[in-house]
């Protein structure tokens, strides 16, 4: 393991005291959603207690101090993700989804037409995949997938086929099912080679480790608040200054208004032209800090540590049931983070979950929102554990001793 | 340890031997040719447990029913007990037995609602069935347990 230091990360997480069941909780459920820091519960609590206002209205003090908080959580964000134009690229949504859809509804209905394809690969979240179908309702834009090996990459043999007519590449950072990290600089060149622009989902990786949009060189970037330490009810999309000021807005309302006159409106320029009604400002401010705890750890400390803690969890899984549990995913750690999948033999996910609840173990069993990923393996539902900064080789302790009894009771 | 006896207590609840036993080898797993028999299809979009109910009726008696499904062991133990206790018998009685199980299954709710006073179920009628009463401990696994159920009423339904 590396010098990164856990057990004080968990310390700062009050939801980690808690007793489940007589036990510690263990919780594994990080891909769903993370825990958060006191430094993110205080910071929200300190906006409501001291200077919650509406932003971007009112005049007086606490107002002021208030679309600060908020427009200096667009920044944090920019500097987290090394966005070259800063603060004006972000844009806030409710949730990674809704950054989809903004994505699909705004940018895509303007820019593709019949005929278009929009590629996306096999192991995508339900949110890269349904607002494109929704588009090719409207639009009849055509939705292709990059099928996924058998050893649970994504299989670019024939990616130059498959590039045939696309406009937009669209490819999540890392699987939240499978734990693949995807070559997403390399994909980028591909889609840049072929003029299409790409998009990355970053739900997964953002947390997990460092990511540079510049360095990647990607047009479109979304995640979400509450996988990184951060609140729910926040979500982020960011493109480029030129790309963002060519899009339409997507929701109507006020705050995303220059001018409304009894026969029709304009636009706000910049984000808040995506950002209709009262935005989600004490969640920005929970953002925010999220963000600057994460930079705290550093990024380039965190990736290496979940690294090895996953590493360390497939090699005794695979030892502790010889085959009786079977990962989801690959064994080969190269570009494969914290996200563990498994398949129990001849125990329904949820029965596996049910007996792991009783060790105070929280786990997620289902088709964790990619049911194209299920049906190409030929499965229902996963038992999925998931890793993050505050988790710990005890943690896989518990797992493995509460597996146990759950093969030993079916068994 | 305390940790591991309340784990017992707990799980043992919802995981009897009989729920165990039905799961491992379900009865009356099959097709039935249909038409005549009636076909209807259960599916839980949450967890992904499906079912299909095959029903042979005649004169006012489900004379047979077969199912094929996939789910956890909840579901796919409750939709074998139900085949049980329903097979073979009169109409009306299946609809009492079904009366009768949805009762034990909301008995929770209803718990809650009459100031702790529990409605009578007649846990003695339910035979086998009242194996599964230990689900309502665990609020989220009763849609698991009457998944079958449900679809068995759809299926009568189409009767009518």
């Amino acid at each position: 393991m590396t010098s990164f230091n856990a057990k004080r990360v968990r310390a700062d997480i009050p939801q980690l005291s808690r007793v489940v069941f007589d036990r510690p909780i263990t919780y594994l459920d990080t891909a769903s959603t993370s825990l958060q820091p006191n430094a993110v519960i205080d910071a929200m609590s300190r906006y409501y207690q001291l200077r919650h206002a509406n932003v971007h209205r009112a005049v007086y003090q606490t107002a002021s101090e208030a679309t600060a908080a908020y427009e200096g959580s667009r920044e944090a964000v920019a500097r987290f993700i090394n966005a070259p134009g800063g603060a004006n690229e972000i844009v806030f949504t409710k949730n990674a989804t809704e950054s989809f859809n903004l994505l699909a509804k705004s940018w895509g209905a303007k820019n593709l037409k019949s005929g278009d394809v929009v590629l996306v690969t096999e192991m995508e979240h339900h949110a890269n995949i349904v607002p494109w179908f929704q588009l090719r309702e409207q639009t009849g834009v055509e939705v292709r997938f990059i099928p996924v090996t058998d050893d649970f990459r994504l299989d670019l043999s024939q990616i130059d086929e498959l590039m045939r007519g696309v406009k937009l590449l669209s490819v999540t950072g890392m699987s939240n099912v499978l734990g693949t990290i995807n070559p997403i600089r390399e994909l980028a060149a591909i889609a840049h080679g072929h003029g299409a622009l790409m998009a990355v989902d970053g739900a997964q990786s953002v947390a997990h480790s460092l990511t540079d949009v510049a360095a990647l060189d990607i047009d479109f970037l979304i995640f979400t608040g509450h996988k990184m330490l951060g609140p729910t009810g926040i979500g982020v999309f960011w493109t480029r200054e030129d790309i963002l000021d060519s899009m339409p807005p997507f929701l109507g309302g006020g705050g995303m208004i220059a001018d409304v006159r009894t026969d029709g409106y304009v636009p706000a320029d910049g984000p808040t032209r995506f950002e209709a009604g009262t935005p989600p400002i004490a969640e920005a401010v929970g953002l925010s800090a999220a963000v600057s705890y994460l930079e705290g750890l550093g990024m380039i400390n965190v990736t290496p540590y979940e690294h090895a803690l996953a590493s360390d969890a497939l090699m005794r899984l695979a030892l502790e049931f010889e085959g009786r549990v079977r990962v989801i995913g690959p064994y080969d750690m190269t570009d494969r983070g914290g996200v563990i999948s498994l398949d129990v033999e001849g125990v329904h996910p949820h029965d596996v979950a049910q007996v792991l609840d009783q060790f105070g173990v929280c786990v997620r069993p289902g088709h964790h929102c990619a049911k194209p990923l299920m049906r190409r393996f030929g499965l229902a539902a996963t038992v999925r554990a998931s890793y993050g900064p505050y988790s710990m080789v005890k943690d896989t302790d518990v797992l493995i001793e509460a597996l146990g009894h759950a093969v030993k009771m079916f068994g | 340890m305390s940790a591991v006896s309340n784990l017992g207590t707990n799980l043992d609840d919802l995981y009897r031997e009989i729920i165990l036993d039905h799961y491992r080898s379900p009865r009356n797993r099959g097709e039935l040719e249909s038409p005549p028999a009636i076909r209807v299809e259960g599916f839980n979009p949450l967890c992904g447990d499906e079912i299909v109910v095959y029903l042979d009726v005649e004169n006012g008696v489900l004379k047979n029913i077969k199912m094929v499904g996939s789910g956890c062991s909840i579901s796919q133990s409750s939709a074998s007990l139900m085949s049980a206790a329903v097979k073979g018998k009169p109409l009306d009685q299946v609809r009492e037995t079904i009366a009768t199980f949805k009762q034990l299954m909301t008995v929770q709710e209803a718990t809650l609602a009459h100031d702790g006073e529990a409605p009578k179920v007649d846990v003695r009628a339910l035979g086998e069935l009242a194996a599964l009463q230990g689900v309502i401990k665990f609020p989220v696994r009763i849609k698991c347990a009457t998944l079958s159920w449900n679809t068995l009423v759809q299926g009568l339904d189409q009767l009518d």
